[in-house]
């Protein structure tokens, strides 16, 4: 049986036939507005060129930026209700507080405030006022919004008072549709109760998403379930994606570095990806991608997902050099118009990618105008382009283990044999990394809470976690047996009695089926 | 450089930047205090700045802040007035009217507390702190090493719950007894200590810290506009000094009686390739170290920050691979007075062999005093 990986980026629609863990074929159409009938022109493309009949494909593995780019566009969104058990703390910081006007006119910015939360070690802030929430789902049912998120204070560390409270209110609100902040942040009240508000707002348009990629699938004659990728690089089914869309945010990175990973065979490197107008550095630890510990702003929202962390400097195949001392490289580039305006395609504007060529680092267009400045001087950008991408390295490297580089991208022909120390690998295919990152996506669970060691050793706690998360990935479809822990941190925390420790666990296993 | 008198939404996100820069890597996040003082401006309160000279000798001024553990102050935020409710326990215990509010710890989140409490109160807000920067226990600011007993106090949960400490036998039994209170109250609390009289405060009070802290955020700012380098613009604005631009390559943190504890290696890049350092901390940077000889300790300051943006990195985000700039930033002359070094100086952080010699500060035509 085969795998198809589709990668939805702004310009290409690229599909991937996989065979177990061989890539067979990639192909790249242009994306469309309406994004379906991109996806079903490359997939029946695919199929063709592949020569593999439908009834062969186990499963679609689909990578998207709809959902990131519906937020920062603010289109589509629902009016939503914010609802956080609270009272009486959190009180002077209502929901959406550190929310721009735009996108939080554009939900309503309708929030209420109860009783409830809880404590760090899981004492009620207060008890939960069943006929108070009673009195919200009124309101909320007269307002006509059947949109609602839940957060609660500690929710990470006891889910109980958000699922009661969606409990009582779905008596009321039969036809609404709940996200809870617990099942999809950490720690950090506002950034989690905002991915929460910003998920129930997108997913109305996640289940109109995931029944046109159904269809679009069905148009090209397949049958087989489809999938869709989320951040740190794993699956999820269609069902779970029309529950948490916001779980695909910045999912493109994360395609990224691991198709990367697994074009070169490496599992922990550096992914340097060049493109025309900047260079995107992450680091790859047994195949995943490194997490950011940050706050992420999307559209101007912060929230605490789990986000690849990238490092992202000004270079790229198109930036525009001055080959007079001091030498300059970018941050302007040419970008997609480097056909045009390269000296190597008859422009008149010295690039990267013009110097590259006149070092015969490879050859594309004409070597010539370039190779008129002198092989010194080439030498000498060529230098700076050098310096420019050992820092970003250098900056994500994990660790002193001399672990390869591993270049991908349009702009990739920029960087030689080596970075720094560190050997370069150059996979075959490069171009279509991203949608090989989504063939070859995996089934996660995560736990993040706070464990006090009095009662327990470390050793225990971590062994709970690892339960829980493995409990949650073999709901989302792991096959049992080929579960195992992707990372763990735990970290004390200062000022708590009990030596208080937070463990933040992540097991991966292979999709079943 | 003029002072500032009142704070209104773009001063509060310089004093954001600035108090994370003197946070030394601690303190906590000023985020969400920003955040409240926002709403309060919204509200239409104001917070007004007095600076030290202008205070009456008689005026009472109470230092004020959150107490309890950074990340649970992520999670649980406060109800709002938690430290106006401690204020007004105080006002109600010695029946007395408080004049205006000060920070003990400019360094982190303490920085915005008093500034929120004196809006909701409707007094101004004392121009200095009691650190100048942050440390990690309450008796560690100056009023409490030049002699002032922080009893009666009083502490504030978010719930309605209020506690005075009408008699403390000592500043560190005060530490003690409102840590063991602030578990109970979920730990995150308010906390106003025994009001201090103006003129005790003109003497003892590092001054001119929101103004410091506000301009200090606005170097940053205006050199992020103008592309300049934001890590010159702090060591001018400053007079502090590049100890090195170094890469992280070995972290160890681990909990030690509440805090956490821990050392950075770096190795040096740049102009400093070729050395390596070691950084202590203890919620914050302590002392620094290169290629084995101690250059920096507590309680001047040594400050962490991003080598490329210039944002400070505070002690939780500490990770391998980082790239950073390490600064040194000298401290008021208050705390480098013997009694001072007694609270703050190296041998109270248990470094008993380290003796503490202070970062020479150059005047302002750039030579050394």
């Amino acid at each position: 049986m085969y795998r198809i990986g589709i990668d939805v980026g702004g310009t290409n629609t690229d599909a991937v036939v996989m065979d177990g863990n061989k890539l067979v074929l990639g192909v790249k159409s242009p994306t469309t507005e309406d994004v379906t009938s991109g996806i079903v022109a490359s997939l029946s493309q695919v199929l063709k060129e592949s020569e593999i009949s439908a009834d062969q494909i186990s499963a679609v593995m689909i990578g998207t930026t709809h959902f990131t780019n519906a937020v920062v566009e603010r289109r589509r969104l629902s009016k939503t209700a914010a609802v956080r058990l609270c009272l009486p703390a959190a009180e002077c910081l209502p929901p959406m507080v550190d929310w721009p006007d735009d996108i939080r006119d554009t939900v309503g910015g309708h929030y209420w405030m109860a009783k409830g939360g809880n404590e760090f070690d899981g004492r009620e802030i207060s008890s939960i006022d069943e006929d108070e929430l009673r009195g919200i789902a009124d309101e909320i049912g007269k307002m006509g919004i059947d949109t609602i998120a839940i957060s609660s204070i500690f929710s990470p560390v006891n889910g109980e008072m958000e699922q009661k409270a969606r409990a009582v209110l779905a008596e009321r609100l039969p036809d609404a549709n709940f996200t809870l902040s617990s099942e999809i942040g950490r720690l950090g009240i506002l950034e989690r109760e905002n991915a929460a508000i910003m998920n129930a707002s997108l997913r109305r348009l996640s289940a109109e998403t995931v029944e046109a990629f159904g269809k679009a699938l069905q148009s090209a004659g397949l049958n087989c379930p489809c999938f869709i990728t989320q951040n740190d690089g794993t699956l999820m089914g269609s069902e779970f994606v029309k529950a948490y869309p916001v779980l695909t945010f910045a999912s493109g990175p994360t395609n990224s570095m691991r198709g990367a990973s697994f074009l070169t065979g490496e599992q922990d490197a550096v992914v340097v990806d060049i493109g025309g107008t900047s260079t995107d550095v992450g680091s790859i630890i047994k195949g995943f991608p490194r997490q950011a510990s940050t706050s992420v702003d999307i559209g101007g929202v912060r929230t605490n997902f789990r986000m690849p962390d990238v490092f992202s400097i000004a270079l790229g195949g198109g930036s525009i050099v001055e080959p007079d001392e001091p030498v300059t490289v970018g941050p302007k580039s040419v970008g997609y118009r480097i056909h045009s305006e390269g000296l190597l395609f008859g422009g008149k504007t010295l690039t990267t990618t013009d110097v590259a060529v006149g070092l015969g680092f490879a050859e594309i267009g004409d070597a010539e105008p370039a190779k008129k400045l002198g092989s010194e001087r080439l030498s000498a950008i060529c230098d700076v382009i050098d310096e420019m991408v050992v820092n970003a390295v250098e900056r994500m490297r994990v660790s002193p283990e001399k672990i390869p580089v591993l270049a991908v991208g349009g702009g990739s022909i920029l960087v030689r044999d080596k970075v720094g120390e560190l050997p370069v690998v150059k996979p075959e295919n490069f171009a279509v990394a991203n949608a090989v990152g989504a063939a070859i996506g995996q089934i996660s669970g995560e736990v993040d809470r706070i464990f006090s060691l009095e009662k327990v050793s470390r050793d225990e706690a971590l062994e709970s976690a690892r339960k829980k998360a493995t409990e949650k990935a073999i709901s989302a479809g792991a096959k049992p047996e080929s579960i195992e822990i992707l990372d763990q941190e735990d970290v004390p925390l200062a000022y708590l009695p009990g030596n208080a420790t937070r463990i933040r666990l992540k097991v991966v296993g292979d999709l079943d089926g | 450089m003029d002072s500032l008198r009142q704070v209104g939404e773009q001063e509060l996100e310089a004093i954001e930047v600035g108090a994370g820069i003197l946070g030394t890597g601690g303190g906590g996040n000023p985020y969400i205090g920003k955040l409240r003082c926002r709403e309060e401006l919204r509200r239409g309160r104001r917070i007004d700045v007095i600076p030290l000279q202008e205070l009456d000798d008689d005026a009472l001024v109470v230092s004020l802040g959150g107490i309890g553990a950074p990340v649970v102050g992520v999670e649980k935020i406060e109800q709002g007035e938690e430290c106006l409710r401690a204020l007004q326990a105080l006002e109600q215990e010695l029946d007395q009217k408080i004049d205006a509010t000060i920070s003990s710890e400019i360094g982190g989140a303490n920085s915005m507390e008093p500034m929120l409490t004196a809006a909701q109160a409707g007094i101004p807000v004392v121009d200095g702190d009691g650190m100048g920067r942050a440390f990690p226990e309450m008796q560690m600011c100056t009023w409490s090493i030049y002699g002032h007993k922080s009893s009666p106090s009083a502490m504030a949960d978010e719930k309605g719950n209020v506690v005075v400490f009408r008699n403390t036998v000592s500043e560190v039994w005060l530490e003690k007894l409102a840590r063991a209170s602030v578990v109970a109250m979920g730990a995150a609390a308010g906390i106003a200590l025994a009001p201090m009289r103006g003129e005790f405060i003109k003497k003892y009070a590092v001054p001119d810290t929101i103004t410091q802290a506000w301009s200090l955020g606005k170097a940053v700012f205006s050199a992020h506009d103008q592309h300049l380098d934001p890590i010159s613009a702090i060591l001018e604005h400053e007079d502090g000094r590049l100890l090195m631009t170094a890469k992280i390559v070995d972290l160890k943190r681990h909990l030690k009686g509440g805090f956490a504890v821990g050392e950075v290696k770096v190795e040096g890049f740049g102009n400093y390739q070729g050395q390596s350092g070691l950084i202590d901390l203890q919620n914050e940077f302590l002392v620094f170290r290169r290629d084995g000889q101690m250059e920096v300790c507590v309680p001047d300051l040594i400050v962490v920050l991003d080598s490329d943006t210039g944002m400070p990195i505070t002690t939780e985000l500490l990770r391998y691979g980082q790239r950073i700039a390490i600064l040194a930033l000298p401290c008021h002359d208050l705390l480098r007075s013997p009694e001072a070094l007694d609270v703050i100086g190296p041998a109270a952080f248990g470094y008993p062999d380290l003796v503490y010699s202070p970062l020479p500060r150059r005047n302002h035509a750039g030579g050394i005093q």
